[in-house]
């Protein structure tokens, strides 16, 4: 197709004025007539059993309507919240997980009990008037602990805490390792994160008793996910139940399972006959939504003197948490290994479960890749730089399938590595940095050069995984004067959808930007659809919606012909203009033609309306790329990390907006330093309580603590689908956690510093440098 | 924010708030600023029945100096101090600690009176007061700001006292303040406080004790005519941290040393 006005234009997003000024429609927006407030008793304890439960005095509180438990809950809510299969078809054990816990609370802030009343204060007031006798079980924390024969067990009289143990052997990883000249170790911990989107979870739901009908409107990133899963727990059909998802204030993949929260509200709301709302408070989300990361990776490479890379041995121990969520892949990034082997053991722990946060397993799998190019750098005494350019797969190599025989599409490693280096001024940097060692001061130069895999992804690969096929649906009509509603079933919540989305249908039917609407978020209203994540809704989405353009057209012109009584191959369409080949002047433009496509005198068979509906299986995932680079100092008196600069130069394919483009990589670096330098969960070491509780203690970095980012792209086009596009919305979170440890490493490195863990707090580094002077 | 439910009153005077503070007792607390009360009942952790609201008393906002007296009244909101041209000239130590704190919604509402009377030995005027021997003043009597600060959150107020006025001697002599931390924002994981006076050196400690210290030995060392980074070494006898989520006790004493040496040599490279 022709590359018009609107894709690639550099256009502000359409969504913000209405979120910026204050008219966006989030959750606590939501006031519904005899509307209660939901309040949840959580467990205290990482681990108790429940003797009693006691809601005499609470239900006597004021203004409470119900005070509801497991017990209550039973009768109208039937099985567990579902457990992906997490991408492994061998899983040992998957506890069932009852949205409210009835005799075993297995983490803190399991629900326990809920408090309906008719404002949130007095819920509050009454929820700490339910008085619960626990008795506390062994916690279990530590997942070097938890897999030891004899560790006591998450869950009271499990076999063990093993939820799975997978192997995925990428090659002769013995044969590789005997080949090598050297081989390195090295763990790597993966702390939890939680996700902090601006909006936490929430949720309205109202269930109306004749005909059994529930509309749950929720915060979330999944809403066909939420009417498929909680839909069949309450007993009723999809056809019953309506879920809403309107503006949502981000997710990072922590809103991508149903809650708890969900399903109580929809069957608390059925008992007791009014419209029951729940918001989560900041507290509540910290230790109640999912976490993101938790995991250690002990991990082997093995390489050539030369710095050739052989084999890369993974095995990484998942905190899956109390109940099991998804998991995400590894792998041998942008370079040729001969082998890579991994293995996967999720570990049940009493502790909040952990699912996707941005990047979700690739950003973990750059850090790992990322970390030992650079340790075998550092040990054969090679610059990292040619380390990377001697094993990076080649431009003409591609379609290249890993290790592991998923093809990369397209990729030209080194085009976006040379441009980051011009940027940061390589050679006179090395030069400053051994200036600089002389005088005693640790600057550090750390690279990432990551690949990811995204675009979620081509049913043969994801069925098999994930139990549905995360293929994605449009459906595109134009109105009979030409406006167009477009719905998708993706979910925007700060991605810009209906900016770029409307971009695209306005290049593909010729029609103005502003006559096209994108609906989202509303299974009432839209196709079922597998809502965003992965980096997955333009690759898959996106195309979706054009391949109903395009069928749309097709209808068109061959009406058009119809109407200009000429030979449908004869019919032009230009931007929007059908014509009939060499007539330009004599042109009708699509609203004229949807508004015949409505009348009479069709062409024979042909039926009314100008619409279409595609699902869109991509034949393949979508690989985007790039070259990050970080500088710091290290004040080796303090440990402080100072961040200098960040350059970064990404390839995404095709872009259809580059503002949007930036503002991905924006956040997403953001997220990716502040895995690196400041977040993360921390609990107390024996009882397994939350110490991280506020933002007093967990570490959100602001504007102030970030660097000014320099960032360039490159455009290597997807041979995957029409438009050429990837995807960016994790990016930027995937390649920063490796820039920037390895610059740390990289400025410790002449006291011998090998490693350093995440984050790199000042008294971690500070401690290293003690140890390694001592 | 679901705070448990209280009562609210709102004072005219210094003598209706003491009228209710005596009425309702130790169910009662004073509200200011509401920078560190209100984070404390959002979280249920403070649950009082009454608030008494000073914040519309008119006149204990002032900033005056009294001969060599800089008085700053309890309801001087930390925007205020940081930008008032006596505390630049009379007191610019005083004037730094304000800009470090928080971030502009927390200086545009916090006070001076809360954080003193508050009593955390994170908050970085208590050090200040301490170091330079300021004097508190209240409804009921006048505290020597070395008698002040009992222990962790605790100060020698009595329930029915209210802070009018902090008293700073004037010092406009070479000082420097150094707050490490991680965020912009965030209070002091350790703070060091120096200021020349006429009497010699004043070092103070935020944040490394569970009260704000004094470093007196570094000040006698370098009284005696010691180097900044030999006076440094000193720092570790006024100090007692603990090991919490931001950093262990060990590293907290480096960190004090550290930073008592910056900021003395910062302070004398300053002129
Ligand atoms: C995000 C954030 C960061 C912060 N960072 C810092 C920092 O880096 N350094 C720092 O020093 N502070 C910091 N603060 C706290 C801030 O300085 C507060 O303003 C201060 O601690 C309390 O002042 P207030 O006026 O808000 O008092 P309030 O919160 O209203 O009251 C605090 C306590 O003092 C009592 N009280 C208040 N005024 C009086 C009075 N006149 N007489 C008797 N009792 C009184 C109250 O009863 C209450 O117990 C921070 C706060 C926040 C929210």
């Amino acid at each position: 197709m022709a590359i018009t006005q609107m894709i690639g234009a550099h256009i502000q997003r359409r969504e913000d004025p209405k979120l910026i000024t204050g008219h966006g429609n989030y959750i606590d927006d939501m006031r519904l007539t005899g509307m209660l407030h939901m309040s949840v008793v959580r467990s205290p304890f990482p681990h108790a059993r429940i003797r009693t439960i006691d809601v005499t005095d609470a239900a006597k509180s004021p203004g409470v309507h119900a005070v509801y438990t497991a017990r209550d809950f039973k009768p109208v809510l039937a099985g567990g919240i579902p457990a992906a299969p997490a991408f492994v078809p061998d899983k040992k054990q998957v506890p069932n997980h009852y949205p409210i816990a009835e005799s075993e609370a297995c983490y803190q802030g399991e629900p326990v009990a809920v408090v309906l009343a008719d404002d949130r204060y007095l819920a509050d007031d009454a929820a700490q008037l339910v008085s619960i006798e626990y008795d506390p079980l062994p916690a279990v924390t530590d997942l070097d602990r938890a897999i030891e024969p004899g560790s006591p067990t998450a869950h009271e009289g499990a076999p063990d805490n093993i939820a799975w143990d997978a192997v995925f052997p990428g090659g002769d990883i013995d044969a590789a390792m005997a080949e090598s000249e050297v081989r390195l170790k090295l763990r790597i911990t993966q702390q939890r994160l939680f996700p902090t989107a601006m909006e936490t979870r929430g949720c309205v739901a109202d269930w109306v008793p004749f005909g059994n009908r529930v509309t749950l409107w929720s915060s979330t990133q999944v809403p066909h996910f939420l009417r498929l899963f909680i839909s069949g727990a309450l007993g009723i059909t999809e056809a019953q139940m309506r879920v809403v998802a309107n503006d949502v204030g981000g997710g990072f993949g922590a809103k991508l399972r149903p809650y708890p929260e969900e399903y109580l509200a929809c069957a608390g709301s059925r008992l007791i006959g009014r419209p029951v709302k729940w918001i989560e408070t900041r507290t509540e989300s910290q230790q109640a939504t999912t976490h993101g990361r938790g995991q250690i990776y002990d991990l082997e490479v093995g390489a050539l003197r030369d710095g050739t890379l052989v084999g890369l041995r993974i095995t990484q121990l998942l905190d899956a948490g109390a109940y099991v969520g998804v998991f995400g892949s590894f792998g041998g990034g942008c370079y040729t290994f001969k082998a890579v082997h991994g293995r996967s053991l999720g570990i049940l722990t009493n502790r909040v479960s952990t699912d996707p946060y941005r990047g979700a397993g690739r950003p973990e799998a750059t850090h790992l890749v990322e970390r030992m190019v650079d340790l075998v750098a550092g040990e054969l005494g090679l610059d990292p730089v040619e380390v990377r350019r001697k094993n990076f797969i080649k431009p003409e190599a591609f379609p290249h399938p890993n290790n592991f025989g998923l093809v990369y599409d397209s990729g030209a490693y080194e085009k976006t590595l040379d441009r980051a280096l011009e940027m940061v001024g390589y050679g006179d940097l090395r030069r400053r940095q051994k200036e600089l060692r002389e005088q005693g001061r640790y600057l550090g130069i750390g690279l990432s050069t990551w690949v990811e895999i995204c675009g979620i992804g081509p049913s043969a690969a994801t069925a098999p995984a994930a139990g549905v096929a995360l293929v994605e649906s449009s459906a595109v009509r134009v109105h009979p004067t030409g406006s167009v509603t477009v719905s998708t079933g993706t979910h925007s919540h700060g991605q810009g959808h209906e900016t770029t989305f409307a971009q695209i249908v306005a290049d593909a039917l010729g029609v103005p930007y502003e006559m096209i609407d994108i609906k989202h978020g509303d299974t009432g209203e839209t196709p079922f659809g597998y809502g965003t994540y992965g980096s997955r809704s333009l690759a898959v989405g996106g195309i979706s919606i054009l391949k109903s353009c395009q069928k749309v057209v097709e209808k068109a012109k061959r009406l058009a012909a119809h109407i200009f009584e000429a030979a449908e191959e004869d019919v032009v369409f230009d931007q929007g203009r059908f014509y009939v080949k060499g007539s330009p002047d004599n042109a009708k433009v699509m609203g004229e033609i949807a508004f015949a496509s409505y009348g009479a005198g069709l062409p024979e068979g042909m039926e009314q309306g100008m619409e279409a509906i595609t699902y869109f299986d991509p034949p393949n995932f979508v690989w985007p790329f790039g070259a990050h680079i970080c500088v710091v100092e290290v004040d080796a008196e303090t440990g402080a990390v100072d961040l200098q600069r960040y350059i970064a130069v990404d390839d995404c394919g095709n872009v259809i907006n580059p503002m949007i483009v930036e503002g991905q990589l924006h956040g997403g670096i953001a997220q990716g330093i502040s895995q690196a330098l400041f977040e993360e969960v921390r609990y107390d070491d024996d009882g397994g309580q939350l110490l991280t509780g506020t933002f007093l203690d967990y570490l959100v970095p602001t504007m102030a603590e970030m660097p000014h980012y320099e960032l360039d792209r490159t455009v290597t086009p997807s041979p995957t689908n029409e438009l050429g596009v990837k995807g960016i919305g994790e990016a930027g979170t995937i390649a920063a956690s490796a820039a920037v440890i390895n610059a740390v490493c990289d400025a410790l490195s002449p006291l011998g510093i090998k490693h350093v863990e995440m984050p790199a707090r000042p008294d971690r580094v500070w401690s290293l440098i003690q140890e390694a002077r001592s | 924010m679901i705070p448990a439910a209280f009562e609210y009153t709102a004072a005219a005077s210094v003598d209706e708030a003491t009228q209710a503070l005596r009425k309702y007792g130790e169910d009662a607390k004073v509200l200011a600023g509401g920078q560190s009360l209100i984070p404390l009942m959002r979280l249920r952790l403070a649950q009082p029945a009454v608030l008494v609201d000073i914040g519309r008393i008119s006149g204990l906002d002032g900033i005056r100096r009294e001969n060599g007296t800089l008085v700053v009244g309890a309801l001087a909101r930390h925007a205020e101090i940081q930008s008032s041209g006596e505390v630049r000239s009379s007191l610019p130590l005083l004037a730094e600690l304000a800009t470090d704190v928080g971030d502009n919604q927390v200086r545009n509402l916090g006070t001076i009176g809360g954080v003193v009377a508050h009593g955390d030995a994170a908050g970085d005027y208590n050090a200040l007061a301490l170091m330079l021997d300021a004097e508190i003043v209240t409804n009921k009597r006048r505290h020597r700001a070395a008698d002040f600060y009992k222990d962790i959150f605790t100060t020698a107020l009595e329930p029915d006292e209210v802070v009018t006025e902090v008293r700073f001697p004037v010092a406009n002599g070479r000082h420097a303040y150094l707050k490490f931390r991680r965020r912009l924002f965030d209070w002091a994981i350790a703070g060091v406080a120096v200021q020349q006076t006429g009497s010699g050196w004043r070092v103070g400690y935020v944040n490394l004790g569970n009260t704000p210290r004094r470093g007196t030995a570094v000040e006698q060392a370098l009284a005696q005519g010691a180097s900044p980074a030999d006076a440094s070494n000193q720092a570790g006898s006024a100090i007692d941290p603990v090991d919490d989520v931001r950093a262990s006790a060990v590293y907290k004493r480096s960190l004090a040393a550290t930073l008592t040496r910056r900021a003395l040599e910062t302070a004398s490279a300053g002129g």
